[in-house]
């Protein structure tokens, strides 16, 4: 069944959609600033919201609905059994300062009004062997709207040569192996290999994975990272970690936290960059740069000749291909990375763009990863429900606020808008993946304000209000509804908060044994073992 | 009145998601000009004044579960020193609070909109507040280098900027006044894809 339309000329479609959803209003929301109170209820029922995924952008985005919108009631599902996101799977296990933004899901998911359905995937099959799926298409029927929070589950690809050569990994992969996320629990990297390791990107995740790779282990055993990691990092022969960006330090994606943090690594020591890549006069730049400028050139306390471990910035570095031995070994491997160098458009100016030039240069290394960011995927259900994926930014089309909506040309060449009554998105899958926590938070609220204001606005539509069309308000009774379209096999395998509370207590009780906060869990089947 | 407004960063363009990168591009160089992707994408913005919102409905929900909110004693009688919050709408709350309080704790704990993501720990810049007067400004410790790199990262970074959680009040703050940086970021149609 089709339920949403593409453009705004197939009106006839469920729901009807409107030319535009308030009218005339252009720009649509930028008008004087709009008092509203969301009332509680439309035709005597409570606001019903469905929430997909747990991270910070689904959290954020339930806590400011249910602050707004009064007697909010909202269901968040979850793939995993367990909740949060890359707060758990993708934030470094040396940063538990971090993870501090549970407490607020915490108090979130205590709220009677709000239901945790962990371990199901919305789509058409889990996404690992132990878990339950439900449809979106059953979503849209059961609440007045659904927001779109699956952030970002893969990863972006170089699309070079040798990509799937054995050393080669993605630090999406890696990230998760170290964090213990399930679905990389077998990756078991190879370190043993040589010295020297590769990072290509220069984002913060690449920072992470330099640090992890760095760090003394006995550091890190008292986090709450994988046991399996600990053990294959204690034996790691890495001593050289060569962080490579395409462009320079004044357009570098890391943040200067993250790089005073591997200067402060005890016996650890920093190469030092090509200072003619920095302005002359770094005093004379804005504030957050001139401070940055001044950690990377300031460098290390530890000189590398006496570290026991260095790593350095190489910059101005394209990679072009993956090299195995020559001649191949038996299966062939990872012996070495192959880069053209680059040219800046203006060497000091952050939005320079990297120029190739013709030299080349090759970084010998058993061991690299690709660190060039996250990339969010439509659900496999958009394309039949007509649900808007710009494959190009990687994200949910919507209007910047998190009303999903999409422009498209007519065939007479007129612009229409097609909007999607009731369906919302926020954080990573709605703005791309950058930002860190404090930004996804903030654009989670911004998807929650333009939900109450919708809510309040009676002139906007939500889904499954009107009666007479199949689903009448009656049949919105969310979750209580939805489980019913599932098998009971499925329902068995629904891991609610109170489920989620006792693998939460079962891993602080292995960890405690070990001195560490927590010992994860790795394996679905070993979190659902919990419940029995 | 207010301090000036810092030269905006790259750094905090990016993080606030107004990402600005870019990559007009020969052809020659398209391998290379990838990163042009979501930051040029989606979502340059503007700001505007987010819409206000019912004080009681912020409570409501607060009420029911106030679990991490800040935890400060009452100040006794005659140790009461006072702090202005001006919070998003531009509503002033004039609080007696103790000595010692941070300000984190005091905006929890007297419900502003102050988030506190990180539990004060100096890792998330979600409680940035803008002094309002040099003069008190200048009667705080300076703040450290990791207070420092969090600002950087801040929205709406001003040369006053501290984090809330870093600065605890003293009797030489007296009188402190404060202003709850308004983030609101809003886009506009035209950045539909
Ligand atoms: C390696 C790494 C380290 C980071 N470190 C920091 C840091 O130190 N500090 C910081 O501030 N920020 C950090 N960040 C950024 C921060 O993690 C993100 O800003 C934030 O997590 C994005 O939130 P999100 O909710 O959009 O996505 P996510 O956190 O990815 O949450 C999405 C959730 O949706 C679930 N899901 C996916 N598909 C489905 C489906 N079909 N059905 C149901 N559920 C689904 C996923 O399982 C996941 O739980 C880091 C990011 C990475 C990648
Ligand atoms: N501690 C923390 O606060 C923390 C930790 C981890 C992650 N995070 C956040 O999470 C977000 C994601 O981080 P991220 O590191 O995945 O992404 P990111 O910050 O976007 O960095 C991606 C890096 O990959 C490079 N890159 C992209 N495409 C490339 C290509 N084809 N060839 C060569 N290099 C390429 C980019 O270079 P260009 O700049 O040239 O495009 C950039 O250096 C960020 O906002 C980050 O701040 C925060
Ligand atoms: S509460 Fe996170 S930096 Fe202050």
């Amino acid at each position: 069944m089709l339920l949403f339309t593409r453009s705004t000329r197939r009106a006839s479609a469920w729901p009807p959609l409107l030319p535009s959803r308030r009218q005339p209003r252009n720009p649509l929301w930028l008008g004087a600033p709009r008092h509203y109170s969301a009332p509680a209820t439309r035709h005597g029922r409570p606001f019903r919201l469905a929430v997909i995924g747990s991270g910070p952008a689904g959290f954020y985005t339930a806590y400011r609905t249910m602050t707004r919108v009064q007697d909010a009631r909202v269901d968040m599902y979850e793939a995993l059994p367990v909740p949060f996101g890359l707060v758990r799977f993708g934030v470094a296990p040396d940063h538990p300062e971090v993870k501090n933004c549970q407490d607020k899901f915490e108090e979130v998911a205590s709220s009677p009004n709000f239901t945790f359905i962990g371990n199901v995937t919305v789509g058409t099959a889990s996404d690992h062997p132990d878990g339950a799926a439900v449809s979106l298409a059953s979503l849209l029927r059961r609440y007045n709207a659904v927001v779109f929070s699956y952030g970002a589950p893969k990863d972006r690809a170089l699309g070079i040569p040798g990509e799937s050569l054995p050393g080669v990994y993605s630090a999406r992969e890696f990230v998760g192996w170290y964090n213990g996320l399930p679905e990389h629990a077998d990756l078991a990297p190879d370190l043993t290999r040589g010295d020297e390791a590769v990072i290509i990107g220069q984002g913060n995740v690449a920072l992470d994975v330099a640090r992890m790779l760095l760090e003394d282990v006995d550091v890190l055993r008292r986090s709450d990272i994988a046991e399996h990691a600990v053990e294959t990092l204690a034996r790691s022969k890495v001593r050289r970690v060569h962080i490579v960006g395409r462009r320079g330090p004044m357009q570098a994606a890391f943040t200067i936290k993250e790089v005073r943090e591997l200067m402060r690594l005890p016996a650890v020591g920093f190469h030092p960059i090509d200072a003619s890549l920095v302005p002359p006069d770094p005093k004379a730049l804005p504030r957050a740069p001139r401070r940055l400028m001044d950690v990377l050139l300031k460098g290390s306390p530890t000189p590398p000749a006496e570290a026991a471990k260095s790593w350095s910035l190489d910059f101005l570095l394209s990679p072009t291909a993956f090299l195995p031995s020559d001649p191949p070994s038996d299966p062939p491997r990872l012996a070495a990375v192959r880069f053209a160098r680059t040219t800046l458009s203006s060497p000091f100016d952050p939005q320079a763009y990297a120029l190739p030039a013709d030299e080349t240069a090759e970084l010998r290394t058993p061991l690299a990863f690709r660190s060039i960011g996250y990339r969010s995927a439509p659900l496999p259900e958009f394309a039949a429900l007509g649900i808007p994926f710009s494959e190009r930014h990687g994200v949910i089309s919507n209007d910047g606020r998190g009303r999903v909506r999409h422009e498209e040309r007519t065939p007479d060449a007129a612009m229409a808008l097609g909007t999607f009554p009731g369906l919302y998105c926020a954080g990573w899958v709605k703005r791309g993946p950058t930002g860190v926590i404090a930004s996804t938070m903030e654009d989670a609220f911004a998807t929650a304000d333009a939900i109450a204001e919708d809510w309040a606005d009676a002139s906007v539509r939500f889904l499954n209000e009107a009666p007479g069309q199949g689903q009448g308000p009656d049949e919105v009774n969310g979750w209580d509804a939805v489980r019913h379209e599932m098998t009971r096999g499925e329902v068995n395998k629904v891991v609610h908060w109170e489920g989620w509370k006792r693998i939460d207590a079962a891993e602080r009780e292995r960890g405690a044994k070990v001195g560490k906060e927590r010992e994860k869990f790795t394996r679905t089947a070993e979190m659902l073992a919990v419940l029995g | 009145m207010l301090p000036r407004l810092l030269p905006t960063a790259t750094r905090s363009v990016r993080l606030a998601g107004q990402s600005v990168r870019r990559y007009t591009k020969p052809s020659a160089a398209a391998p290379l000009l990838r990163a042009a992707r979501s930051r040029s994408g989606p979502a340059p913005a503007r700001s505007t004044t987010k819409p206000a919102v019912p004080q009681a409905q912020t409570r409501s929900f607060s009420a029911t579960a106030a679990v991490s909110h800040g935890h400060i004693d009452p100040p006794k009688p005659g140790e009461e020193l006072y702090v202005t919050f001006i919070d998003k709408e531009g509503g002033e709350h004039k609080l007696a609070v103790s000595k010692g309080d941070n300000l984190l704790d005091i905006a929890q704990a007297h419900d502003l909109e102050m988030e506190g993501a990180c539990g004060g720990s100096c890792a998330c810049s979600t409680c940035h507040v803008i002094v309002l007067d040099q003069e008190y400004y200048d009667r705080m410790p300076e703040p450290d280098d990791d207070e420092n790199d969090m600002l950087d990262l801040a929205f709406g970074l001003q040369e006053t900027s501290r984090l809330g959680c870093q600065v605890a009040m003293t009797p030489e703050l007296d009188g402190l006044r404060v202003k709850l940086p308004s983030m609101t970021r809003n886009l506009q149609s035209k950045d539909f894809n």
